[in-house]
């Protein structure tokens, strides 16, 4: 690992340790929890989006996936480490299978968006046709558009009568979006990561270069997937229960517009953006003056128009203009040097 | 005598009732640099497509190395040590021009040997000074310059070049010629080019195309001052 890896990690883990410490004096460890959830989903998007190029409408699809296949494995299984491992490989498998039909399809853009929209709706209308006695899976009845409540939260690996909840599950999940973090961090310095930035900026060159692009978005799709899915795992687990809406369109939108407004193209943008307007719109719940959805609107267009590049890399160019140029002067004296002598 | 090692055989490319390639025979041997010319929709283009991948051919059959290669993928022809250069500059914009040559050795090296060669390719091509540079905020002509770092830092046996001078100052294309020459030391080249004056400083034998036929192949003076290809290419004034 070089250096500026090991500053990167490093970096990460203090920032991140300050925050959890922090952040429950702000916000309740409830609301926190949900919110990193949501960090966690919008990473996922983050990365197949911002950094392969694959615009996905349907992330919500692996969200409700993971939160489906945690939900009804746990019941069966009647403890959450499988359910959990479950969830991210059946969601990752699901994404494989797909993302290769459509990336070996040679599908463009607006086709990739309409298919993953529509999968969507198929697992929305589906899920909430199985309202009927026939439809079990194992020990687990479907539910319907009531969904599936009832089932095995988190508990201690090995021992299903000790339940990770309240402020331990808060650690739990800021924990498991911190390893996430880092895992993104390492797939992107990673050959296959630059390979992928590389085919998000032109897929025809990495082609005739000699890369198998089809295959390479196929994984980086399913990895994206296989991150949604865990953040629906650990929802469903904070939810306790697991209902179609997970797999709505507005939630989709809403991912989309997570990663618009914290800034595309940066790991932290869209889970800033994702807590961000989570908090926001959770705020906004607790007033009936103005309808949420409108003022999410709103401030999608203000971003659109005046931050285009997103909140993250808006305070990043900041940084620069303010603190950058006392650290660009050393270089440049370098330089200078370098030239006369 | 030398080894073929790009060969197409009645090579077919119809586009609904359009021929754009008709019944192509051609043949290239080792270390050997062909340009292909022809006037402005003469099937050069579409040849060069169904070479590379990037089209699949009607009919007909394209070999490299003996090896039928017909209907594969651009990356497949890729990975047999072909370096491809497009009519547009392909290029990664966004990134910057090692990155961008870095991610071409990566397709065959480990990562400290891609690194090593991107260093030997940037000194190569006098690309040093704007190695950390974009390729976005690069002049047309030093775009041209790192594409063909892309296809060279490789080592290919056989590079298809698709209008390389293309768009360029007489200096870029001075620079152009030297490379394109260093290529063929170890390579094959196809060069598919318009300007005729380039064509006259690199170029030995020459392949016509005129309505996606191949109207004739000799030496480039001879093609020069032949009376068929003066009128079908040059036009009547020439």
């Amino acid at each position: 690992m070089d250096r500026s890896a090991v500053r990167d990690v490093i970096v990460t883990l203090v920032v991140s340790a300050i925050l959890i410490g922090v952040m429950p004096m702000l916000i309740s460890t409830y609301t926190l929890t949900v919110l990193i959830i949501y960090g966690m989903l919008g990473l996922s998007l983050g990365l197949i989006w911002g950094f392969g190029g694959i615009l996905c409408f349907g992330q919500a699809a692996f969200f409700g996936l993971g939160a489906y296949v945690y939900a009804i494995s746990a019941v069966n299984v009647g403890e959450s480490t499988l359910p959990m491992i479950l969830a991210v490989l059946l969601t990752a498998g699901f994404a494989a299978l797909l993302g290769a039909m459509m990336f070996y399809g040679r599908l463009t853009d607006v086709y990739l968006g309409v298919i993953t929209l529509v999968v969507t709706l198929i697992l929305f209308k589906f899920i909430n046709s199985t309202a009927g006695p026939q439809y079990v899976i194992g020990k687990a009845r479907m539910g319907g558009f009531n969904g599936i409540p009832g089932f095995q939260t988190l508990n201690v690996p090995g021992d299903p009568g000790a339940y990770i909840w309240g402020d331990a599950y808060y650690y739990v999940c800021a924990v498991a979006l911190i390893i996430v973090y880092l895992l993104v961090t390492w797939l992107l310095r990673s050959s296959f990561g630059r390979i992928a930035i590389g085919i998000r900026e032109n897929e025809t060159r990495m082609a005739l270069i000699g890369y198998d692009v089809a295959a390479r978005k196929t994984v980086l799709f399913a990895a994206g997937a296989g991150i949604a899915g865990l953040a629906g795992a650990l929802y469903a687990s904070w939810a306790e229960i697991v209902t179609p809406t997970l797999f709505s369109l507005g939630q989709s939108a809403e991912i989309i517009i997570w990663c618009i407004v914290g800034g595309l193209g940066t790991r932290l943008g869209p889970i800033v953006g994702a807590a961000g307007l989570a908090y926001l719109k959770f705020l906004l719940g607790q007033q009936s003056m103005i309808d949420n959805t409108l003022i999410m609107g709103l401030v999608l267009v203000i971003f659109v128009l005046f931050l285009p590049r997103g909140l993250v890399p808006a305070i990043g160019a900041l940084w620069q203009v303010s603190v950058g140029h006392k650290v660009r002067r050393r270089p440049a004296r370098r330089m200078r040097r370098a030239r006369n002598g | 005598m030398a080894e073929t090692v790009l060969e197409t055989s009645g090579l077919t490319m119809r586009f609904g009732g359009v021929v754009a390639s008709d019944n192509v025979n051609f043949k290239l041997k080792h270390r050997e640099l062909r340009c292909l010319i022809g006037p402005n929709g003469a099937g050069k283009s579409t040849f060069f497509k169904c070479v590379t991948g990037l089209l699949t051919p009607s009919d007909g059959h394209v070999f490299m190395r003996g090896q039928d290669v017909t209907g594969w993928m651009p990356h497949q022809v890729a990975s047999l040590g072909v370096g491809i250069k497009t009519q547009t500059p392909n290029v990664m914009d966004a990134l910057s021009v090692h990155e961008n040559i870095w991610l071409a050795a990566r397709r065959f090296f480990d990562p400290a040997e891609a690194r090593a060669r991107t260093g030997d390719v940037i000194d190569r091509l006098s690309l040093g000074p704007i190695a950390r540079t974009d390729l976005g905020q690069l002049a047309h002509g030093e775009r041209q310059r790192v594409e063909l770092g892309l296809v060279i830092v490789t080592d290919p046996w056989l590079v298809l070049l698709d209008e390389p001078a293309a768009g360029m100052s007489a200096e870029d294309v001075d620079r152009m010629t030297e490379i394109i020459h260093d290529i063929t030391r170890s390579a094959s080249v196809v060069i598919v080019e318009h300007d005729m004056q380039f064509i006259r400083s690199i170029a030995e034998t020459v392949t016509v195309f005129h309505q996606g036929r191949v109207l004739m192949e000799d030496h480039v003076d001879r093609v020069m001052t032949d009376e068929t290809v003066r009128r079908v290419y040059l036009g009547k004034k020439a």
